[in-house]
């Protein structure tokens, strides 16, 4: 062995030393804090939310609702209710009656906890004109008259399609996404790592990123929160529409804050199962058509025109 | 032998089957439908006694009673009699000058005038077409008689708001509480604050 290439050896040696020594530090900087509380370890360790045992779950609510108690000085639930047996929700909107007020937009911002500050909106209403159509190319979201609706235009209001064949879901490379039995999309925002593949994959542009730390004023913050739902998220996750996961859920359930809230009554929330509901009603009688259904995504929302 | 047992048994059902059809075809009971031999429903003629009975309204079946909050009023103006007693009914068609004069019919107001909907005498009622009184809170009825195919829907919990529960108790709204029923047409709302632009907010 020549004297070079044992000064070779040496120094590739050295270097391998090096980056295990940078990788071990970098790793232990990571970590929480000596200082840091149990809870912070908790988190970091904390399982998918699937494969939390009953114990283990009530641990995460626990910690969940203690924490987020504090942060908003009230008393905070976080709820896990399981989907209810024979339900798959759906959702009618009505095209032929939606003024494009807006008022389903900030309904859904102040019942699922969104931040206001970045700004994040579930709902987005497109503007669109009848001599075009249901064609999105021509489509206007900022829109801002005086009086709505204007002349010559129709409104779309565009939120999570809760697709039968999600997208989003397939493309989580950590499973922190999934569809729920009752048909309902959900996303674990512990198990979330921000990397936004799903927010490429939905055609729907349904799927939110918080790009800054949710700004939630304490006094509007809505207390009865739901897990896979409205529960306050921290910064790098993506969120979306859960049909109001934490109101639809019960037994009676409450409609959708959106649905509870359109002063002309174009939203219509019920059981596909149940073929005495108003949203089975309405696609047996109605003229009715999914968005962007060539994609094959089947959403479980469905626009109408009553007329 | 099995094929001969098996036709046999066949010829059996099929002249029970022949004697079945002839005997519905021709026996005369009131309560069958009768159809010709393309599946059409024959109308039968019914005596004049029966068919006058099935038009009194008071033979009907009695229309569902939606649970619906209190109609919305002006400030103190129901019930109407607190004044309405004090004046001798007036049938004939002329424009108010001393009360209602804020109301401007703009709803088919070529062809109606106020007593085709409130009853002239008892002024706490509505009146429906075939001369049937109703109350305010039924007033569903008095639209449905021409907007039959929105009564329809709106029964149904298609047509109009319905706040309450998706699968427990639903409170439905009156017509009224969207349409002024002297002027139907929707009226236009100032939108909420369009979304920020990206790149406008302050961070």
């Amino acid at each position: 062995m020549s004297d070079t290439t044992k000064n070779e050896y040496i120094q590739h040696k050295s270097r391998r030393k090096f980056l295990k020594g940078l990788a071990a530090g970098v790793g232990l900087i990571a970590m929480p804090g000596k200082d840091a509380s149990a809870s912070v370890w908790e988190e970091f360790f904390q399982k998918h939310f699937r494969e939390l045992s009953k114990d283990e779950l009530k641990v995460v609510i626990g910690r969940l609702e203690k924490e987020y108690s504090k942060k908003f000085a009230k008393q905070v639930t976080v709820k896990t209710t399981p989907p209810i047996e024979g339900v798959l929700y759906g959702y009618g909107l009505d095209l032929s009656r939606c003024i494009g007020c807006r008022r389903c937009v900030y309904a859904c911002v102040k019942e699922n906890n969104q931040s206001r500050d970045p700004q994040i909106h579930w709902i987005r209403v497109l503007q669109l004109d009848k001599e075009k159509g249901v064609d999105l190319s021509h489509a206007e979201h900022y829109y801002n008259p005086e009086k709505v609706p204007e002349k010559g235009h129709f409104y779309m209001p565009v939120q999570c399609q809760q697709c039968e064949k999600p997208p989003c879901t397939k493309v989580c490379p950590v499973q922190a996404t999934w569809k729920e039995n009752d048909g309902i999309v959900v996303v674990d925002y512990n198990w979330c790592i921000g990397c936004r593949y799903c927010m490429a994959a939905c055609p729907y542009g349904a799927r939110h990123f918080n790009w800054g730390k949710p700004g939630l004023p304490v006094a509007e913050m809505n207390p009865v929160t739901h897990y896979l739902g409205n529960r306050p998220r921290p910064k790098g996750v993506v969120e979306k529409c859960t049909f109001c996961i934490q109101r639809t859920r019960e037994q009676p359930g409450r409609y959708p804050a959106c649905e509870e809230i359109c002063p002309v009554g174009a939203r219509k929330f019920g059981n596909l199962l149940d073929p005495n509901s108003e949203i089975r009603y309405l696609i047996e009688n109605k003229r009715v058509f999914k968005l962007k259904d060539d994609l094959n995504t089947q959403p479980k929302f469905f626009y109408f025109y009553a007329t | 032998m099995n094929t001969r047992s098996f036709a046999r048994s066949l010829m059996v059902l099929l002249v029970v089957l022949m004697v079945q059809f002839l005997s519905a075809s021709t026996g005369h009971s009131d309560r069958v439908k009768e159809f010709d031999r393309s599946g059409r429903l024959v109308v039968v003629e019914k005596p004049a006694n029966e068919m006058a009975a099935a038009y009194d309204i008071k033979n009907r079946p009695a229309e569902k009673v939606f649970p619906v909050p209190r109609p919305p009023f002006s400030e103190g103006i129901f019930p109407c009699t607190q004044c309405h007693k004090y004046m001798k009914p007036n049938p004939v068609q002329r424009t108010l000058t001393e009360y209602h004069t804020e109301i401007v019919l703009h709803h088919a107001e070529g062809q109606r005038w106020c007593t085709d909907c409130h009853n002239l005498v008892d002024r706490d009622k509505l009146r429906l077409v075939s001369g049937e009184l109703i109350d305010f809170t039924e007033s569903y009825r008095l639209c449905g008689q021409c907007h039959g195919d929105k009564f329809r829907d709106w029964k149904v919990g298609i047509h109009g708001k319905r706040t309450g529960n998706w699968n427990g108790d639903k409170q439905y709204l009156l017509c009224v509480h969207c349409h002024n029923p002297h002027d139907p047409k929707f009226k236009a709302l100032k939108p909420l604050p369009p979304p920020v632009r990206p790149g406008t907010a302050r961070h």
